[in-house]
């Protein structure tokens, strides 16, 4: 997949010692050398990471900044990336995330090396990350509403969807069921993840069968789309979801841009394949900016209360 | 969805312009005995003619020696050489089964919507009595038609057209065969606007609904996305020189070596070949090709896809349709999973 293309040539720049929280690392979506070579020469140039450059205005943010606007780049409105325990702790009430399956982890089982072997690239991205996958899910509360909620990582493999993300959403959507729960999904994703070949394919047929066993018996699911999100994972469960939204700016499709552009040898028209694109060509259902995510989605939730038989509000 | 498809079709398109050139990613270099020993034996044939002299032992002598060296190439071919043999220009591609092992068709276009993707052929198919709606890849033949098909590339309303036709399948009570054969959906600024991720999900996720049998054969090449964007069923087979994977070689390679020439070595860590794929799981069954490759001997090649057909279609009909869908369902929840790895739900 080039969504996976992109996702892994950017996860294999970042240096091991990479300040982990410098978003500039996560951003993947540059679609042209030039805009490639000032985030390279921006990372080189501020090594602590106290300063960044916002990929959309290229504007300069003190990073203290950036971090109390919810990661919002105060010039333009930029959505960066948000890391996935950031994400939990930004979405749900404080102190309900009650997380599963945390314990599942990645296996080797292609035996399958590139530089190095997966099996090492999995144990560092776990030791560096202190989780065991790029998928964190669970049950929590939006405005004293319980949900069950999963989010994607970009942080860990480029949020790729192997086995373990495969299986976490599919058991999250289960979950759902079976507590007569909405559905929220955060996704941040390069795609498939190739180490696991056509294991990592199949994850996209795993996660729909679940989703479509979820809307059989009524379910109601919410999907947001956040910078960025490509290839498998826009090609399956983040596309199938009741509602799909997308936070502002972010980076939303199948293939990815640099290599569209490569492929077409083509210039690509202004804000392509961004949020406010895909609204204007009926992609998404609405563009929510982080101010207003939370409400946004506890007023679906209320509006999806029928979805069940039963009340799925406790609050 | 797959860089080295699209920048092979592009390639190709480049060069189809400027006229004849061989197929792209595409090297049959390991054939260089079985050609060499090939030409020998059509001059030889040839001299046999010109001249009226009896070389009938010399030639039977060639001819064995070639077909030992056609069968002593193809047991010990590599997966990046597998992944040749599938982009094989002269491997059936979707219009030469019609041609060849139907009955009767009548092609449906269009996605009525959007507009009709012809890199994706659907139609009602006839073998003997068994009725079904072939869905599959269309690569085409000529190089007029590769282009017009984007070589095998299919956009959102490719996709949209086959789940339409699938729809249509289910309430006539036919059954369904698709046909895979494609380097990967159409990476491009329209596809894109019209959801091609959207559409792919789509039809995967409405696969599961279909309450009539689905039958998968990938024929060729079995690109990513794209592939699986009609690929959900409850059989899935794979013709013996096929290859499915989530990535092409050459995308992988680029990416992960950031080095072309390591493409052989993606080809192999990917494990992309039938055999791999029926050890994980992945795939029902190998439908065996001629030796040397269904290029070799397309129509006997073709006659077992048909045969196959109908059996599999036969089976498939006879059975149950809530069970059917439990399975299919069940199929790939569990998709190529290590009993007893992951947790179950109670209650699901
Ligand atoms: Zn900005």
């Amino acid at each position: 997949m080039t969504a996976q293309a992109e996702e892994r040539d950017d996860e294999s720049r970042e240096p091991e010692s990479a300040d982990k929280k410098q978003p500039s690392a996560e951003t993947p979506q540059a679609s042209t050398g030039k805009e490639r070579r000032r985030r390279l020469f921006k990372k080189k140039d501020m090594p602590g990471g106290l300063w960044l450059k916002c990929e959309s205005c290229a504007d300069t943010i003190f990073r203290k900044e950036l971090e109390g606007k919810r990661m919002v780049c105060p010039s333009c409105g930029f959505h960066f990336t948000m890391p996935g325990a950031a994400r939990i702790d930004f979405i749900l009430d404080e102190g309900t995330f009650d997380e599963r399956f945390a314990e599942l982890t990645a296996m080797d089982r292609l035996d399958f090396t590139d530089k190095v072997t997966y099996a090492e690239k999995i144990a560092r991205a776990v030791e560096r990350l202190g989780q065991n996958e790029a998928l964190l899910s669970g049950f929590g509360k939006i405005l004293g509403r319980r949900v069950v909620l999963a989010v994607l990582d970009f942080k860990f493999m480029g949020g790729s969807m192997g086995e373990v993300v495969g299986e976490k959403i599919s058991l999250a959507a289960e979950l759902a069921m079976t507590n007569k729960l909405p559905l929220v999904l955060f996704t941040s994703s390069g795609g498939a993840r190739m180490h696991e070949g056509m294991l990592s394919l199949m994850q996209m047929a795993k996660t729909c069968a679940a989703l479509s066993r979820l809307n059989e018996r009524g379910g109601f699911s919410i999907c947001v789309m956040t910078n960025p999100t490509t290839g498998g994972v826009t090609a399956s469960f983040a596309s199938v979801c009741d509602i799909t939204l997308a936070e502002p700016g972010a980076l939303i499709g199948f293939a990815g841009p640099r290599v569209i552009a490569t492929t077409l040898k083509q210039e690509l028209p202004p804000g392509f394949q961004r949020a406010e694109f895909l609204l204007d060509r009926g992609q998404v259902d609405a563009i929510v900016h982080r101010d207003d995510m939370h409400e946004t989605i506890a007023s679906l939730i209320d509006f999806g209360r029928k979805a069940w038989s039963d009340e799925s509000v406790d609050a | 969805m797959d860089l080295g498809a699209c920048a092979r079709a592009a390639a190709w398109g480049h060069y189809a312009a400027r006229g004849p050139a061989p197929a792209p990613g595409v090297s049959m270099n390991f054939e260089s005995r079985i050609q060499e020993l090939e030409s020998q034996l059509t001059e030889l044939q040839e001299l046999s003619k010109r001249t009226q002299l009896d070389l009938g032992d010399e030639i039977a002598t060639l001819e064995a020696r070639l077909q030992s060296a056609i069968e002593a190439t193809y047991s010990g071919l590599t997966a990046w050489e597998r992944v040749a043999v599938a982009r094989h220009p002269e491997r059936p591609v979707a219009s030469d089964y019609v041609a060849t092992i139907l009955d009767e068709f009548l092609e449906l276009h269009g996605d009525k919507v959007f507009g009709n993707d012809e890199a994706m052929l659907t139609g009602l198919a006839r073998i003997e009595d068994q009725r079904f709606m072939l869905i599959a890849h269309r690569k085409g033949r000529s190089t007029k038609e590769r282009l017009a098909c984007n070589f095998g590339c299919a956009h959102p309303e490719g996709y949209r057209k086959a789940l339409r036709k699938m729809k249509l399948a289910a309430k006539l009570g036919l059954p369904i065969v698709t046909m895979i054969n494609t380097p990967g959906a159409y990476p491009g600024i329209g596809a894109e606007e019209r959801g091609q991720a959207a559409a792919i999900a789509e039809n995967i996720l409405e696969m599961f609904s279909l309450r009539v049998p689905v039958l998968v054969i990938v024929i060729g090449e079995g690109g990513s996305g794209g592939a699986l964007g009609i690929g959900v069923g409850d059989r899935v087979l794979m013709m013996e020189f096929a290859y499915y994977s989530v990535i092409s070689p050459e995308g992988c390679a680029a990416i992960l070596w950031k080095d072309g020439a390591r493409t052989p070595d993606a080809a192999e860590a990917l494990k992309l070949t039938p055999a791999d794929l029926t050890g994980l799981g992945i795939v029902d069954a190998v439908i065996p090709e001629p030796v040397g490759g269904a290029h070799r001997d397309r129509e006997r090649s073709m006659q077992t896809v048909r045969e196959t057909i109908l059996r599999e279609l036969a089976d498939l009909e006879a059975r149950n349709t809530d069970e059917l869908l439990e399975s299919r369902w069940r199929k790939y929840r569990d998709a190529g999973e290590i009993e007893g790895r992951f947790p179950r739900v109670p209650g699901v």
